[in-house]
């Protein structure tokens, strides 16, 4: 277990690091210039950044630095904030994900989202799995697709003997793979991740995130944590936002983005040497 | 005088008219809630006795006994139930989605300026008295459903034996229905926004997040979750229209005829009582009127049993331990 933990992301970052370049690894989206504001409160300003295909890509900052604001522009949840701004451009293969025509429901099809706090439907654990299929009019084997998403959220062994239960009597780390295994039944493209494992303990963490290692092979995975030990087991890529203050206003920035072992043992800005040694946050 | 000699004696007396007050609140409540126990069970107990020289009478066979007829001292009750049954189930059958709409616009669509205003016009309909409705419908409603929707009801679906002949006076069943949609609506539509804005944001948000629109979140999450809670505020407004009396009284028409068209007129429980009561004749007629009136007390309280128990042992938010 340990050992796993240890030694892949070192490899990966290897690979990450050989062909990062944009031109080698596809990227996922490819985003210029975010600023997000809710009112007149400015949440982040001027990200640049990409996330590539098939890499574990983590956000880490302070509290309040504007990681959920970030990571929930991906997939358009912003849009249901009432005054929520979002200005720069966010490419999404190739394409504007807020150009005009691009149907807001269709990308979040395509690209799901899990919860910092579980957020399993009051129906039975098949129904919660079954009910975006359902929606989506995937309706075909949908034993099979419930059972599939079960397994990859590795929750399958738990709960294959009683699918009809409520899903609100599993525990709370059950209840945020429940909610993994629902995301992951859509088979969006990819997944995002906000906190996923803030609430939970650390077994049902580290059950977590040997299921992000899995997942990895055939989504691309985001992940916002507060944990650093946890970004540095998991991801391959590492974003650290920080909060920018100055005498009028304070946003969240973005400070380095960096293959997870330069961020953590190397990192090019004194900010991030700050929060990852511990001297700060 | 020193802080510290005075502290303590100060606290121990705030500590004590705490207490007191807990165990005055204790009481007061207390108090309150037996006084309604008491309160129900003298109203109960008044009306059963008074109607005892009609239930020693005509027995339980009153209940689906047809004739009302105070010359020949025959009465029954039948034709009243079923006035109070049709008109309040076409009210609930009309009122029901009408209000479970403008609930979910209320909460889920309506932009935020708009939320208030139809917010508090919804409200303000339920603030009109029953009266004044009751008097809308004699002038206005009435005549209107008399010679417009009834007309058209019949000619488009007169097949089915609801919609019979038209009314001339618009004084009818069908008139009294649409007079209890009327109080229902703002019952169940403000219930229902309140339990719509009670559903977990987070648990939309997941809906929305798989790539459900918002209609699919609304059936698939919204509704089921707060279904027991929609389904005893029906029952409320059920309560409500049965037990109606002065509006249903003006717009009803009066009568004891079972059929199955909803336009002629007819009489409820509530509205023979509140119509015949001063006029009653004789002992018999007024003790038979409380016997109406026993049954009525006997619906409205299974009415608000039943919407309790709904709300307790269903309700889907709070998990599985049921
Ligand atoms: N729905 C919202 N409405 C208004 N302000 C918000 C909203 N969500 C977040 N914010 C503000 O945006 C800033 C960033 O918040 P958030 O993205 O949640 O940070 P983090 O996830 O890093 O803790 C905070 O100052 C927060 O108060
Ligand atoms: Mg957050």
């Amino acid at each position: 277990m340990t050992e796993s933990f240890t030694i892949a992301p070192v490899i990966d970052v290897a690979q990450v690091t050989q062909d990062s370049r944009p031109s080698e690894r596809e990227v996922v989206f490819d985003i210029h210039d975010l600023t997000v504001s809710y009112g007149r409160v400015t949440a982040i300003s001027g990200v640049d950044l990409q996330i590539h295909r098939n890499v574990i890509t983590a956000i880490i900052g302070p509290s309040g630095c504007g990681k959920s604001t970030f990571i929930r522009c991906l997939n358009r949840m912003n849009d249901l904030v009432p005054g929520a701004r979002i200005e720069g451009q966010i490419l999404y293969q190739g394409s504007d994900l807020y150009a005009s025509g691009v149907d807001p429901v269709e990308i979040r099809r395509r690209i799901g989202m899990v919860f910092q706090k579980a957020n399993p439907f009051p129906k039975s654990i098949y129904d919660n799995v079954a009910w975006g299929p359902r929606v989506l009019g995937m309706r075909k084997e949908l034993d099979e697709r419930v059972e599939k998403a079960l397994r990859s959220a590795a929750l399958w062994d738990e709960v294959k003997d009683r699918l009809k239960k409520n899903a609100l009597s599993l525990s709370g780390g059950q209840q945020q793979r429940l909610c993994i295994a629902r995301a992951i039944a859509v088979e969006p493209e990819v997944l995002l991740l906000d906190e996923p494992a803030s609430a939970l303990d650390p077994i049902a963490t580290s059950a977590i995130e040997d299921l992000m290692h899995q997942l990895k092979r055939e989504y691309t995975l985001v992940i916002v944590t507060h944990n650093m030990q946890q970004a540095a087991r998991v991801a391959d890529l590492t974003a650290f936002f920080s909060l920018e203050v100055d005498e009028t206003r304070r946003s969240g920035v973005l400070v380095e983005y960096d293959a997870t072992s330069k961020i953590f043992t190397n990192p090019s800005d004194k900010r991030t040497e700050d929060y990852v040694t511990g001297r700060f946050g | 005088m020193s802080a510290v000699p005075t502290t303590s004696p100060l606290q121990a007396r705030r500590r004590l008219r705490g207490r007191l007050g807990d165990l005055s609140l204790h009481g007061l409540t207390l108090a309150a809630a037996l006084a309604c126990l008491v309160l129900v069970g003298a109203i109960a107990w008044k009306i059963v006795a008074l109607a005892g020289p009609s239930f020693d009478r005509f027995g339980l066979g009153f209940v689906t006994a047809r004739a009302w007829d105070p010359v020949k001292h025959v009465f029954g009750a039948l034709p009243f139930i079923y006035g109070t049954a049709v008109s309040s189930l076409v009210a609930l059958v009309i009122a029901t989605p009408l209000a479970i709409a403008i609930g979910l616009y209320l909460s889920e669509l309506a932009p935020r300026g708009v939320r208030g205003i139809v917010g508090s016009l919804v409200e303000l309909l339920a603030a009109i008295p029953s009266v004044v409705l009751g008097l809308w419908g004699i002038l206005v409603l009435g005549p209107f459903l008399a010679h417009h929707v009834e007309p058209w009801l019949h000619s488009t679906l007169g097949f089915i034996p609801l919609f019979g002949d038209p009314q001339q006076t618009g004084q009818g069943l069908f008139t009294a229905a649409v007079i209890l949609t009327i109080m229902i609506v703002p019952i169940v539509a403000s219930i229902s926004r309140e339990l719509f804005l009670g559903v977990p944001s987070d648990l939309e948000e997941g809906a929305l997040a798989l790539g459900a629109t918002r209609w699919e979140m609304v059936r698939g999450v919204i509704l089921p979750a707060t279904r027991s809670g929609i389904a005893a505020a029906v029952i409320l407004g059920l309560g409500r229209a049965v037990g109606e009396a002065i509006a249903v009284t003006q717009v009803i028409g009066g009568g004891t005829r079972i059929g199955w068209s909803l336009f002629p007129p007819a009489d409820t429980l509530a509205s023979k009582i509140a119509s015949s009561y001063q006029g009653a004749g004789s002992g018999i007629e007024t003790s038979s009127l409380l016997y109406l009136a026993a049954i009525l007390l006997v619906l409205g309280l299974i009415a608000n049993l039943i919407a309790q128990v709904i709300v307790r042992r269903f309700d889907p938010l709070r998990g599985t331990r049921e």
